[in-house]
Parts: C-alpha cells; structure tokens; sequence
C-alpha cells in the first residue's frame, strides 16, 4: 500500500509535466480567482489552451489516435489532469461535450460525421451541450415532453430544456426527444443534435437563488432538423442516453466550496466566552468529522485511482463523492455563519470573513445538494446499483406516456 | 497509485475468511455470549494461535510470522466480521505492540514468543471508573516495585496471564508488567455490554510489577499504543460494518410488508446507502491508518484518529440501523444483529470514545497548522 506511480505511470507523469513546463506557466499560491467562463477574452484563452492539447495529443487521451487521442489509459488522463491542476490554465468549457456529447455521437453516425465534428470539438473551436433535463423531467429524466415529429424527410422539434450547462457558449448539443407519446414513457425517445445558432432555438439564462446565472433555460420554437441529425434509432433514445450517461467523465476532482480549513482559520480569530471558537469542545467535535469526511472522500479518489492503474474498472466506491460532499458544504457553511453569530448575515466580500467564502457556499450549497442527481436519487442508486436492492415502484411503466398521471 | 491490499494481502485475506466461517460460525460466538462462565472460546484461539495470526506482524526471530502490519488489518477486517470471541486485541492489538514498540531486548525476547504461540493472553488496563482517562483520572501506583490500586473494566482481564498497567510512581505515570497469577492481584468478572467478551475489575495490592518503557512515560506510550491500536480496531469495526450491512440488505431482500420486499421501500433504501456511504468512509480512512502504521508514518496520529473516529462511526451506525431493519425481529436474543450491536460498543470504547478521539484528531491537526 503506497501513493506512488508506477514506473509507467512515472514516466507518463515526467513526460506530461515537461511538455506542461513548456506551453504554460506554473501556479503561484492557491491559483487565484475563479474566472467567469463566458467573457470573450476567457473563452478565447480556453480555445487557444485547448487547441494546444489537441496538436500534443492531451485533448482526450484515452481517444483513438485516429480521433486525435492517445489510445491512452484512463489513468493517463488522470495524471494529466493532476498535472494540468498545478498550472495557471483557462477554464475548460470543453468537457461535457468531449465527455459526453461528442462520444455519444461518434458511437452512432456515419463516417462524414464523424470527419465533421471530432476535429473542431477536440481543438476547442466548437462547443457542445447536453440537453436532457425538462421543467417537467429532472430526476425522472425519461419524462421528457419536448416534441420532435416527423415532417417531410426531417423533425420539427417545440419544447423547452431547463438546467443546461453552457447553452449560452455552445454551438452544438444533444437533445432527447418525445418522438411517441402513445407508448410508456422510456419507448417513445428519440436523440438529435442540433445547431445551438439556429432561430429555432432561444437560451435563457437562469437567475438562480445563490444570485449568480451559471445555466441556463433552452427554448425550441419550431426547431426543424434533418432525419440525419437523428442519434441512434427512432424512439430509441434512452438506450443512446444512457450511453451518454455512462460516458460521464471520471469523478476524480477535488471538493468545492469552504472547506475545513477556513473554518478553522474563522474559528481562530472568533472569539467566544472563553477564547477563541477553535477551542469550544462542540466545534472541535464538528471540526473532526468534516476531516473525516474531506479526507475519507479523497483517500476513496485515491481507491479509484488505483483501480484503474491497475487496469480495473473502478468499483462502486466512487458515488459516495457528491452525496457527502454537497451535505458537508451546507453544514460547514451553516456552522460558519453560526460561529459569526448576528454579524453572519452580512454577505458582503469586503465585510464578511474570509471574502465571505461561507455566505457563498451556504447560498450555492442547496444546488449541490440538487444538481447531477439530487441527494433522494444518489441514494436510489447507491441502493439499486451498488446493494443490488429493488427500485422503486413506478405506476406509469406500462402506461402510455400521454396517459401517465402528471402533476400539471 | 497503489492504495489497496495487494494480491498477496487479498488472498490472505480470503483465506482468513474461509477458515473463520468455518471456525467461528454464530454458534461459537453465542457458546460465549450464553455461558456466563466463559470468557472466551479456546478452541478457536488455538486454531487462530495455530494458523500464525497472534504473531502476524511479531518479527521472525521473536517466534512470529513478520508479515507486515497491513496483513495484521486485514486478518482484524475478518475478525471483525464474524464478531470473533477471543482475546485477539487485548492481546496482539495492545499488549504485543506495547512491547514491540517500548519493550527491553529482555522483555521482547520473553513475552513475545509466548504471545505468538497464545500460551501467554494479555490485557491492557488504563481506566479506573466512569469518564476517559486522563493524567489526572490514574491513582494507581506503583511502589518499591510493588502495584496498588484498581483497574475497572479491563478487556480480557478474566482470562489474561498479564496486564500492562497503568500506574503512577512518584507522581509520573507509567506503565508497568504485571503477571496476573501472581500474588497480591484479585480479579473479579465483570457483566458488560458485550458478554461475547470478556471483562475484569483487577485489584492489585502489593503484586509485583516490572517497567514498560522509561519512567515517567507511562501515558505517552500508552497513546502510542492506542494509535496503533485504533488501527486494528478500526479494521475489526469496518468489518463488522460492512457484515451488518450484509445482514439488513439480506433482510430487506426476504421481508415482505405491503406486498413488496422491504427493501424496495426509499425508506429502507436510503439508510443502508447512508451505511454504505459510511462504510466507504470508514474503510478509505483505516487503509490510510494501516498505511500509516505500516510506513511507520509521522502522520500515523492523524491517520489512526482518523480511521478510529470514521469506523467507531459507521460500526454503530450499521449495528443499530440493522437492528432497525429487522423490525421485531431484530429485537430477539435468536436474531444475530445484537450480537454486532454489542460489540460496536465494546470496541468503539476499548481504546477511548469518540470524543476522545475527536479531540486527539483536532489537536493533531493544530499540530500540522503550526508546524
């Protein structure tokens, strides 16, 4: 048992950090401030960056070399993006095409396809996104009502995405369709891709309760496409959306938000009663479980790391990551602004300690607790899929979609 | 990366299984838990005596195995398991690691070679009444060589040949050897939580003692000691986590209450994914422990409070909530979940509770932020 690489991996590692040393520039510090994904000069650095990584061969590793991958090992990818995390690098808005749409894609269109979108997708030039979710269908993602029928030789497709992450960059994205709604829900979906540019499509951002705009609302008002935009078969949608989904890419990012680490420095400079916070014997319990927990999820990273060095699929351990994650993130926030008492209402980056960083993560915490299946859901699947126990009861199964009770 | 048991430590591992569900079935644990008279089960202490285990991680030259510490971890996961009634960690998780880590050339070259064969039980006796033991909770003492005072509860003191004792001399703690056939040391069964193992209130009036480690270090030692042990236990805990698991979703499979299997209910679902979700906790911070301890790692306090506090946790969540998941019949004395209830106690107690571990965790991690 160690944390070491393997020879290969080794070498892998030299190779990647040599050519990184030569084409970007080295963190200083903790890396600075985030930077907002969509101005123009951000998204320009992030083509450029990527279209670099795609000459060397680094866009996607483990890709064929026919792609413009590596034919590499995922835990080549890892490595890179350990390496990458240590240099001043543009955000990368490419991923959840790359990751997830453009695969998707690739597994089911003709060659001049193929030609057509890998190149540009890799090298940053364009943009995908993935339009799953509905104001109607969020965990019940197969519930899906917006339209695609058929007209002439292509579709018309007239309904609205919730949620879409990047709709206002991209230029291309996957949308899953009702294609027959007298069948039960999974039988009647059909995928397409569409132009993001087209008329037909309008995007609105989301004006979420933390304040800030970071997805978005996709509208379809007449949308017509070519039978040719069609993924997979008619009405075979979910069979293809599942392959989009397990094309997620590999969850070995680090945690967000306040951590407990600020929490300590906060509790240092608190003062209660008798000293300093950090020396109450209720937060020092606290305190222990949040170690327990950040380092009980990165030492599980490290689990899955070693599966795939060792050329084994990853075991179930790695889903245990957002459901602790998002829970600990709205209580080290809570006990933050707790700990600063009245004065803990004021979320103000001057005013509030530590740039206000808890006040953020308490306002943004509940959308992780929601966002890329909600806790409820998480726990379904580690129930389902991991205990091997039975899923839930489902009254519209045999029901055909148009007849499935609804809300509204 | 490399941060799992290796082939040879998984088969280890799967032959430690196999030999323990066919030597320690329920049956032998409850041989234990529904005879007041036994401290343990002896026939399954010479079969694990016999297959090497006591002596897994004591070198070669002092009778042992020398496998390493990582192989001891996963012998104590399997342990753990089968809620194993023999005094295992009194002995080989405390008082062999107390020697090997502060004993004379003399006194390894005594006790280790007898613990390894497990002709020779030990215990390891800290606390003296209710609350966690501190500098100021020891009044024992040691005197012209001579050990005064009582120890309460002290795991496997029933059984045990000896005891490291903690004890004052002069003021100072430390900790002393003391050989529990000897005179001047009465023992007196104690009823607890978990009758699967066996616990003593020891009285030493005048019982001859020799030192363990320098004068004066007596409560430095014995929380090196506990870190180490912390380790194993936590390995023991996940275990037993990880099979009363097992043991709510079997049930939850074969229960029928509504018409469906209990166990397709969200209810019922989502808390054994909150138990899976702490067993993985659970087992990523003990593989960090047992990594610690094997490398011999400075962080090995941070690591083994880690480890101790996340298993301690998981243990009595899974313990109670297969109870839970059982209904009625989790309830019963026939329904093995009790068994596991008890012994989640006993080991999250044996070396310190969770607050105190939590509190040993923080200040490590002040530590860290100073250094």
């Amino acid at each position: 048992m160690d944390f070491n690489d393997s020879p290969e991996e080794a070498e892998y590692r030299t190779k990647v950090r040599g050519w990184l040393e030569a084409n970007a520039q080295r963190k200083e510090g903790d890396g600075g401030e985030d930077v907002e994904l969509d101005t123009p000069t951000s998204m320009a650095a992030s083509r450029a960056w990527q279209a670099k990584k795609a000459a060397a061969g680094y866009a996607q590793i483990t890709w064929p070399k026919d792609w413009g991958g590596q034919g590499g090992t995922p835990i080549q990818q890892v490595i890179f993006n350990q390496e990458e995390g240590k240099f001043g690098v543009p955000p990368n808005p490419f991923q959840i095409g790359l990751g997830m749409c453009v695969p998707t894609v690739m597994t089911y269109a003709d060659e001049e396809t193929k030609k057509r979108f890998v190149g540009p997708a890799l090298r940053g030039e364009e943009i995908w996104c993935q339009l799953f979710s509905e104001p109607a269908g969020g965990s019940d993602v197969a519930a899906v009502r917006t339209r695609a029928v058929r007209e002439g030789d292509g579709w018309v497709i007239n309904g609205q995405k919730v949620w879409t992450t990047g709709a206002q960059f991209s230029d291309y994205g996957i949308v899953l369709c009702r294609t027959n709604p007298d069948v039960p829900k999974h039988k009647g979906l059909t995928m397409f891709w569409i132009d993001m540019k087209d008329p037909g499509v309008q995007v609105k951002p989301i004006h979420q309760m933390s304040g800030g705009s970071g997805f978005n609302e996709v509208y379809f008002t007449d949308l017509r496409v070519k039978d040719s935009q069609r993924v997979g078969g008619v009405d075979d949608g979910w069979r293809v959306a599942l392959v989009t989904l397990m094309n997620e890419r590999l969850a070995v990012g680090g945690s967000t938000g306040a951590q407990y680490g600020d929490i300590m420095k906060l509790a240092r400079e608190i003062m209660g009663e008798a000293g300093p916070m950090l020396k109450d014997a209720g937060f020092r319990e606290k305190l222990a479980e949040w170690y327990v927990q950040t380092e009980g999820l990165k030492l599980t990273r490290f689990r899955t790391m070693t599966a795939l060095s060792r050329g084994q699929t990853p075991g179930p351990e790695s889903s245990i990551g957002k459901v602790i994650a998002a829970t600990q993130m709205q209580d080290l926030a809570n006990q933050a602004v707790e700990m600063e008492d009245q004065y803990g209402i004021i979320w103000d980056e001057g005013a509030s300690p530590l740039k206000a960083a808890f006040q953020g993560s308490l306002m943004f915490a509940p959308g992780l607790r929601i966002a890329g299946g909600t806790d409820e859901i998480l726990k379904n699947i580690i129930a389902e899929r991991v205990l091997g126990l039975p899923g839930d009861i489902r009254v519209d199964k045999d029901v055909a979609f148009k007849d499935a009770p609804t809300g509204r | 990366m490399n941060f799992d048991y290796s082939d040879d430590q998984k088969f280890l591992k799967g032959e430690a299984r196999k030999f323990l569900e066919a030597e320690c079935t329920p049956k032998v644990v409850r041989g234990v838990l529904d005879d007041a008279s036994r401290s343990y089960d002896e026939g399954l202490w010479k079969k694990v005596a016999e297959m090497g285990w006591l002596g897994a991680a004591i070198p070669e030259e002092h009778g042992g195995l020398g496998l390493g510490r990582i192989e001891l971890c996963a012998i104590a996961e399997e342990l753990g398991r089968v809620v194993a009634p023999i005094p295992f960690a009194s002995t080989v998780y405390f008082c062999a690691e107390a020697i090997m880590l502060a004993g004379s050339d003399q006194q390894k070259a005594y006790t280790l070679p007898k613990i390894a064969t497990g002709e020779w039980i030990g215990c390891f006796a800290t606390s003296e009444g209710p609350g966690a033991v501190t500098p100021q909770s020891i009044k024992c003492r040691v005197e012209g060589g001579k050990l005064y005072g009582t120890k309460i509860p002290v795991t496997d003191g029933d059984c045990a040949g000896f005891a490291l004792v903690l004890a004052n001399e002069g003021g100072k703690p430390g900790l002393w050897i003391a050989n529990l056939n000897d005179a001047g040391t009465t023992r007196e069964t104690l009823t607890t939580l978990d009758p699967t193992r066996g616990a003593a209130k020891l009285t030493f009036d005048g019982a001859q003692v020799w030192p363990l480690g320098a004068s004066g270090e007596g409560f430095s030692i014995m929380e090196q000691v506990f870190d180490r042990a912390a380790v194993y236990l936590a390995f023991e805990q996940l275990g037993g986590a990880d099979r009363a698991l097992e043991m709510a979703k079997a049930y939850s499979l074969e229960r029928f209450a509504f018409g469906r299997a209990i166990g397709g209910y969200q209810a019922i679902k989502h808390k054994l994914a909150d138990m899976y979700v702490k067993n993985e906790l659970a087992r990523s911070n003990s593989y960090y422990g047992a990594w610690a301890l094997q490398a011999g790692a400075a962080e090995l306090p941070l690591a083994a409070a880690a480890a101790r506090v996340a298993a301690s946790d998981a243990f009595w969540f899974a313990a109670k909530e297969n109870i839970q998941t059982h209904g009625g019949m989790g309830f019963t004395w026939e329904v093995d979940a009790h068994l596991y209830y008890r012994r989640a106690k006993q080991l999250g107690l044996v070396a310190g509770g969770a607050k105190v571990w939590k509190e040993r965790l923080v200040s490590q991690l002040e530590r860290r932020n100073a250094a």
